[in-house]
């Protein structure tokens, strides 16, 4: 499979994410500009972490129009798998790929640390690997990572199951003092109704090598493999 | 018609109210006459002004800053670059430096404490190197003082927001408070960067002929003189000055390092400077001095984004986010494409010359001429007055058995462990980004700072330190235990010592009893360096650190770079499992001189700081480095302020658990509260699982290191027989909303 790590001006995780699926995961990666149109043939394209124009505006605001995202819009129609970290999910909020949007924090702060995560639903591309309730240790480190959406929205996530995230204690439970930056209803991660495009303010590219503390962002990446070669097998 | 324009640029005339006005002296100002035979242009003494204040010239710390040791066996490069650089093996180097930006952020917080932290990134990445991993040391005045609260989080923040932008990771640092820096608090920022050993870039104009190309952020009027207020003293009036305070943009600093880094990857660059303080005037007048060159400039093609800008202006300007290079002749459009790909300028402004003149032009007439050697070499050096302070005997005396003991030592430990120096510091670096670029290993909290280096089995350990109290009550002793505590906490977590870089913050040079603590600090962090093999690469003076006449404490600190062999050994200070033993590396004296407890506790600074042997210091270092390269320890934990208590009960709350008790049983013939706050130097606590314990003390024994098993791991509640027993979970609670609750 190939994947494509998109780099707007302003990215910051760009290189973590092509090292660990390059180093961590063995994969084969390319770097994709943000001026230029989407060509090639990708399985997964991911939008890094980072300040894409420096997100003096709205988060997400200004990379939305950048060039590739018109490739990228149509990819995500096609099906194709898109995984939006951490800024990557405020610019797929802010190209309507994805339901809601993030706003600052409620401690007003930028927030640094590693968090718990539970696996909600693991019938999608991005969590099939892992267990149902299982929890991930992974850090997240943003300023505007409150998920907000309005009531019917969030209604609806939850009756398709399209919360794939919470933020959760050791023991578990998605409590307040678990949740770092004030989200709706403890959430981490979403993906869309027809679960191929994944925004997750955690930074699972920094969970996956025991070195940095935790490997449980494997669980990310090496669903989207899985399912990318069953894809393949069952083109062939 | 020409002479009509020149003197319209250069307005208004030079009176000697308007060269006071430059901070210059009447002295300075008859040596700017000789070197130029003739009088200066209101241009040309505004570039005087800048290039020869305290800031750019060290005319008055130079003298001693000879005495530090700057050469070792790692070592590629030097002070007197943008950064120094050390050989890391494996055909890798690291560069890095500190920086101080303590008025600014004085006067406005947020853009003060940023624009620190992009210059240093500036001054890292115009070495060819890219930026891994910051620090920062931040000094502010008493927690309760009303301005404290504000001042503290506008730098927090503008650290998090220019470097959490950049993608650099804040990966350490220290934060004290005292109140010596009421009205002049101290921001030092620190950065390194890893680069190809042979493709480093320096700041040299080589090459007649060759294009002088600006890149980066337009000029405006931003932070004219910034330099000359770095080099003056505080008042009341002077926090009008916050015009000279620039404004930051880590966005464009982003773009500019990822343009100037693949530009790198070419081979268009002769030499390449950042322009920090004193903007285009040093960049160029310096890189032209390296080269023995000269330099000609065409103000006019400047990009400016204010309208109708004196050529003084622009001169002086410090404006952010821009660099200057001189690349070879014929490479103008592979620069211009790079850059323009990053959506910044790149424009030729002008060219080397061989004349050594710094020769400027607008609007077609020539505005400055000055030899460049006037700028640099040429630059006064002074060397001040020095006279040992009248009170120094006075703050020297230290009568112990005036001082009671505290009945109860149990409270007396949750006091100090809840006081702002010693309580958790996670609200400060939680809002720091710590693990962008992945590599991350021990994050802030512990001893030192790890992070891996991709590709290879080796990480670097990085710190920053620094006792003002010590300083101020022995400024020989306390730079050499600056020095030796910076090096202990590299050992503590496995690394062997680089190199070092320091931001010195003094009060006015101007002032004997200053200039006596700033000798007194260079030779004893002189003479530290030399007993520890650790080069001194980088570094800075700010000196006029002081309001209304009043200096602060003299505060040098240290920024210090270790390499750890396997970055998989490395350990941290917190205790790891219930039955492991616990044990003392080095001895315990009474030394309360100087110390956390006599000033939380008993409201006093006084006596003489902790002493140190050197030689056992480097002993105790290479035994806890050795023990941890051999697997043995499973934690490590620099005994500092608050003593072996604090540093005992750090083991047991601070790690990312759940706390773990301990029972110790330690003795020594001297009195309770010493045996608990003693901050006696070349001491380390380590824990080992008991089937290591014999290991450990060939180790200890083959270092020539005292070593003593004072108990045991375990429980949940923190024990020191017979003086005093805690719950564990109590101590954590007062330790993290120690800081919090204070503040809130």
């Amino acid at each position: 499979m190939r994947w494509g790590v998109i780099v707007f001006p302003g990215s910051c995780d760009d290189q973590d994410v092509f090292d660990t699926l390059k180093r961590d995961m063995g994969q084969k990666v390319k770097f994709l500009w943000h001026k230029d149109d989407l060509v090639g043939h990708f399985d997964c394209l991911v939008l890094p972490g980072g300040f894409s124009y420096g997100d003096y505006l709205r988060c997400g605001a200004v990379a939305r129009f950048s060039p590739i995202m018109r490739g990228v819009v149509e990819f995500a129609r096609q099906g194709g798998l898109v995984l939006g970290i951490c800024n990557g999910f405020q610019i797929l909020c802010e190209s309507g790929l994805l339901p809601g949007a993030l706003v600052r924090n409620a401690g007003l702060q930028f927030v640094c640390q590693q968090v718990l995560l539970r696996v909600e639903e693991t019938d999608t591309p991005f969590t099939c690997e892992a267990k149902k309730g299982q929890l991930l240790k992974a850090p997240v480190k943003h300023g505007e990572g409150c998920y907000y959406a309005d009531s019917a929205t969030l209604e609806r996530l939850r009756k398709n199951h399209q919360i794939l995230l919470r933020y959760v204690d050791a023991k578990g439970r998605a409590s307040p003092s678990a949740n770092p930056n004030g989200s709706l209803d403890n959430i981490a991660g979403v993906c869309n109704e027809t679960r191929n495009v994944f925004g997750l303010m955690p930074h699972p590219e920094d969970a996956c090598n025991k070195l940095l503390g935790s490997e449980d962002g494997r669980k990310i990446f090496s669903s989207i493999a899985v399912t990318c070669a069953q894809r393949e097998h069952r083109h062939a | 018609m020409r002479d009509e324009k020149a003197a319209q640029f250069n307005q208004p005339l030079v009176t000697p109210e308007v060269v006071a006005s430059h901070g210059l002296t009447p002295e300075e100002y008859r040596k700017i006459v000789k070197l130029l035979g003739r009088e200066p242009n209101h241009t040309e003494l505004g570039v005087f002004s800048v290039m020869w204040s305290e800031h750019c010239s060290y005319k008055s710390s130079r003298h001693y800053l000879k005495r530090l040791p700057t050469e070792g066996p790692h070592v590629l490069q030097g002070p007197g670059e943008n950064a120094g650089v050390v050989d890391i093996g494996d055909g890798l180097a690291v560069a890095f430096k500190m920086e101080s930006h303590n008025h600014p952020s004085f006067i406005e917080p947020y853009q003060g404490a940023a624009t620190g932290v992009g210059g240093i990134l500036r001054d890292v990445f115009t070495m060819g190197a890219r930026p891994i991993a910051s620090l920062n040391s931040l000094r502010f005045g008493s927690i309760d003082h009303p301005r404290t609260r504000y001042l503290l989080s506008g730098v927090v923040a503008g650290i998090g927001g220019y470097g959490n932008c950049i993608g650099v990771p804040t990966v350490g640092g220290e934060v004290y408070f005292d109140e010596c820096y009421d009205a002049n608090i101290l921001v030092n920022a620190f950065t390194l960067g890893i680069a190809k050993k042979k493709r480093i870039f320096t700041g040299v104009a080589r090459g007649v002929g060759n294009p002088v190309i600006y890149v980066g952020s337009k000029t405006g009027r931003d932070g004219i003189h910034g330099a000359t207020m770095a080099s003056e003293s505080f008042s009341e009036e002077k926090e009008q000055r916050r015009p000279t305070v620039q404004v930051g943009d880590p966005f464009t600093e982003k773009l500019l390092l990822e343009a100037c880094l693949e530009l790198m990857e070419t081979d268009c660059i002769i030499g390449i400077q950042d322009m920090g303080a004193a903007g285009l005037t040093s960049s160029s007048s310096e890189m032209a001095g390296r080269g023995g060159t000269g330099v000609e400039l065409d103000l006019s093609r400047v990009p400016l984004r204010e309208q109708s800008m004196t050529p003084y202006e622009i001169l002086l300007s410090e404006s952010q986010e821009r660099m200057l290079l001189v690349a070879k002749q014929g490479t103008e459009d592979e620069v211009k494409r790079i850059f323009d790909k990053w959506d910044l300028d790149a424009v030729v402004i002008g060219r080397v010359t061989d004349d050594r003149q710094f020769r400027a032009f607008f609007d077609g007439v020539e505005v400055a001429c000055i030899p460049i050697s006037a700028l640099t070499k040429e630059a006064p050096v002074y060397q001040r007055p020095v006279e040992r302070p009248k009170l120094q005997d006075q703050l020297e005396q230290l009568d112990l058995s005036n001082i009671a003991e505290p009945t109860d030592l149990g409270s007396t430990v949750k006091l100090l462990l809840g006081s702002p120096n010693i309580a958790s510091k996670e609200w400060v670096y939680r809002q720091y980004d710590h693990f962008v670029r992945s590599n991350t290993v021990v994050a802030p909290g512990a001893d030192a700072a790890v992070i891996r280096l991709k590709g290879t089995e080796k990480g670097l350990a990085l710190t920053v330190d620094g006792n003002s109290r010590y300083c101020y009550l022995d400024p020989y002793v306390g730079g050499a235990l600056a020095v030796a505590e910076a090096a202990r906490n590299l050992s503590c977590v496995g690394a062997r010592p680089l190199g070092l870089t320091d931001c010195l913050n003094f009060g006015s040079p101007e002032n004997p009893e200053v200039m006596w603590q700033f000798s007194q600090v260079i030779e004893g962090m002189r003479d530290a360096c030399i007993a520890l093999k650790v080069p001194v690469v980088s570094g800075n003076v700010s000196f006029y650190n002081e309001t209304d006449g009043v200096p602060i404490y003299p505060t040098p600190t240290v920024g210090m770079v270790g390499l750890v062999a396997e970055v998989a050994k490395v350990v941290t200070p917190w205790f790891k499992a219930a039955g492991d033993v616990v044990v003392l590396l080095g001895r315990t004296r009474e030394e309360l001189g100087g110390s956390e407890y006599l000033k939380i506790v008993h409201g006093l600074v006084k006596g003489t700081p902790p002493w140190i042997d050197l030689r056992l210091e480097q002993a105790v270092q290479s035994c806890c480095v050795a023990a941890i390269e051999k697997g043995i320890l499973r934690s490590a934990h620099d005994i500092s302020d608050g003593g072996i208590a604090i540093a005992l009960a750090e083991c047991c709350i601070s790690g990312p658990e759940k706390p773990l008790g301990v029972r110790i049983d330690m003795r020594e013939m001297i009195r309770g509260d010493a045996l608990l706050f003693s901050e006696s130097q070349s001491r380390i606590v380590v824990s080992v699982a008991e089937e290591n314990l014999e290991q450990l003390r060939e180790v200890a024994a083959e270092h020539h290191v005292p070593m003593q098993v004072i108990g045991a791991v375990g429980g949940t509640s923190f024990v020191i027989q017979p003086l005093l027993r805690l719950p564990v979970d109590e101590l954590r609670a007062t330790w993290s909303a120690g800081l919090t609750s204070r503040i809130k």
